[in-house]
């Protein structure tokens, strides 16, 4: 997935780029989930339903990321990926439908890295520049 | 955005206040600490704002009093700096989420031990091992507490005393928690279902990143009148526990960033970055987020109280002592905002204090004082690394006047994770402490790399500028023995 991870004396920064907007988010959300775990060690055995919107695509990235640390915590899971289904954009708001993908979290299986408290609107960047290349970029509390 | 950074003194740092600022920042530093957030200055825009940029942002805010500060530990936080201070007016002030952070009311307690140095040295390893079992820690770790949502509102609106009710922690535990560890005026209905859900089972649990429960002794006592009136002399063995309040925290945070960021357009708040989303105190948004954070802050309590219960019972076990032998020394959040006194133009004011990053520092004869300490203040309670020291400080009258009641809460990070990985590995660093004599227990190695002692400032350098300021006074110097990270 094409993502890296930018530096932050404190929290971590994470920059997602793809040919598509999609294609950005998820590897956003990769990148999130790649700093908690070491997703290898990940099945994708359960699947559930994310939606989010927000006013414009920045605020929208960091709906998804916290929506899916959300349902991680909720259901007390380790999850690997997200595949998004729609983008959508109506007069004032960007909605995001897809489906995360992992499993129950389970200590003995599951290699752990560092907890993700939240994402933030520090480093906000959304960019569609030349090549049709979309990148998107935020901070994440750590 | 230029910023221009004035000495004020060897230890005191000055940005004007120019354009769009209400007041001037001013910063605790020397001359080698300043250097590298000035040369921050200077990096290409992206992927974070620099500290000192953030300090003047914050001193935009509307309502802000006196000044932005920022605490000798300072870094590049979110919104705040961390080690940053604003106190805003209650009538046309605002409340900021990035001014608290996510892991509300994330502080540090330290419980007494009547050991010595000398009686753990053959038994460190089995100590930290005791810990490591009884103290759940590490990603997604859950506690034996488990809650059903009538339970989470009561703890709460009740904080520690929820805990204690219930036979964790002794009735004497309040009396030395900041607050008597309950913060009124906390709403569980300003609170979502999400957030409370996410709670249920993490009462006790220690976290990750860099919260810890440390074996420390007393290496030097700096202020013998301060430390006998804290109950702690030379060589003694204390339990230091730093975390905060969990999911519910960081959902709370979560929750309010989306509200704040409505209420900032709606109310027209002049902010300079979204990272600053704001809503003014007294607005519906703004007094549910206060509630919100009283909730938050309650449920922090009431987790340290929880770890300290399980932290005395691996100890009595490993000792054969009576868990009521060990006695908690204070308990101090450095992730807050709350309504505080403080005297403005020679007028006392009520005024909303946010500290990231920032301990509360009230010095001498303060109320809310415990009345045991309240001849010299309260302990500063200051986290350094697993690897370096610990310290337990006072506050001062200047402190009282300078920076409401205020100062660092650690070390401060001088390098970020990434780099910190790429520099070190978990596993050399465990064997480097143990070497040293320090033991580490934890479940991620990575984990471990992050937090690597050479990855934090020098924390005594960081706690002398305060104390050559004036800000507060050292007590005592605490050094680990062992340490459990999540």
């Amino acid at each position: 997935m094409p993502y890296a991870y930018r530096e932050h004396i404190a929290d971590m920064g994470i920059e997602a780029s793809a040919g598509t907007l999609a294609g950005a988010f998820e590897a956003g959300v990769e990148a999130m989930l790649n700093l908690m775990f070491d997703l290898s060690t990940i099945e994708e055995s359960l699947s559930f339903p994310v939606a989010a919107t927000g006013r414009d695509i920045e605020l929208l990235f960091v709906e998804v990321l916290n929506e899916t640390l959300s349902i991680q915590g909720l259901r007390g899971l380790a999850l690997k990926r997200i595949k998004v289904d729609s983008i959508k954009t109506d007069d004032d708001r960007v909605a995001l439908s897809g489906i995360v993908y992992g499993e129950k979290f389970d200590r003995q299986k599951h290699v752990v890295k560092t907890e993700v408290k939240g994402a933030t609107y520090s480093g906000l960047f959304y960019n569609s520049g030349e090549g049709g290349t979309h990148v998107l970029r935020c901070v994440l509390d750590v | 955005m230029d910023i221009k950074i004035i000495k004020i003194s060897d230890y005191l740092y000055e940005i004007p206040k120019t354009d769009d600022m209400l007041v001037p920042g001013r910063i605790y530093a020397d001359e080698e600490t300043i250097a590298p957030l000035v040369k921050e200055l200077d990096r290409k825009a992206g992927s974070f704002t620099p500290a000192l940029l953030q300090v003047a942002n914050v001193a935009t805010l509307p309502g802000i009093q006196k000044a932005s500060l920022a605490m000798a530990d300072i870094h590049p936080g979110y919104g705040f700096a961390i080690g940053g201070v604003a106190a805003f007016d209650m009538d046309h002030g605002v409340i900021s989420v990035a001014g608290v952070g996510f892991d509300i009311n994330c502080g540090v307690r330290v419980l007494k031990t009547p050991l010595v140095k000398s009686e753990i040295e053959g038994k460190k390893e089995e100590l930290a091992n005791q810990l490591f079992r009884d103290v759940p820690s590490g990603v997604g770790s859950t506690g034996d507490l488990k809650l059903n949502e009538d339970e989470i509102d009561e703890l709460l609106v009740k904080g520690s005393s929820f805990v204690v009710e219930r036979g964790f922690g002794f009735p004497e535990d309040l009396m030395y928690t900041e607050e008597n560890g309950v913060i009124k005026g906390a709403d569980p209905d300003d609170v979502s279902r999400r957030a409370k859900e996410r709670q249920r089972k993490q009462v006790g649990t220690l976290g990750s990143g860099n919260h810890y429960l440390e074996v420390q002794y007393v290496d030097e006592v700096f202020d013998g009148q301060a430390a006998q009136v804290y109950g702690i002399k030379k060589d003694q063995i204390l339990i230091a526990i730093h975390c905060g309040s969990r999911a519910l925290g960081h959902q709370i945070g979560t929750d309010y960033l989306k509200i704040l960021e409505e209420a900032s357009r709606h109310y027209g708040i002049p902010i300079r970055d979204r990272e600053l989303v704001c809503a003014p105190i007294k607005s519906t948004e703004g007094r549910q987020y206060l509630s919100a954070v009283n909730c938050g802050m309650n449920a922090a309590f009431a987790n340290r109280q929880m770890i300290s219960h399980l932290a005395r019972s691996s100890v009595a076990s490993v000792f054969g002592i009576n868990p009521a032998e060990i006695k908690l020394l204070y308990d101090v959040g450095h992730n807050t905002c709350k309504v505080e006194t403080h005297e403005v133009d020679g007028v006392a004011k009520k005024l909303l204090v946010h500290r990231k990053g920032s301990t509360r520092a009230f010095g001498r004869g303060r109320p809310e004082v415990p009345e045991a300490y309240r001849s010299v203040g309260h302990p500063l309670l200051v986290g350094g690394t697993m690897g370096t020291a610990s310290f337990i400080l006072r506050g001062t009258e200047l402190g009282m006047k300078e920076c409401w009641g205020s100062t660092i809460h650690g070390a401060g990070r001088a390098m970020s994770r990434v780099q910190s990985k790429k520099q070190w590995q978990g596993g050399e660093i465990i064997k480097d402490l143990a070497s040293k004599g320090i033991v580490i227990k934890s479940g991620s190695r990575s984990g471990v790399a992050e937090e690597a002692p050479g990855a934090y400032k020098d924390v005594f350098k960081i706690v002398d500028i305060m104390h050559e300021a004036g800000i507060n006074r050292k007590v005592a110097l605490l050094r680990p023995l062992a340490c459990v990270k999540g």
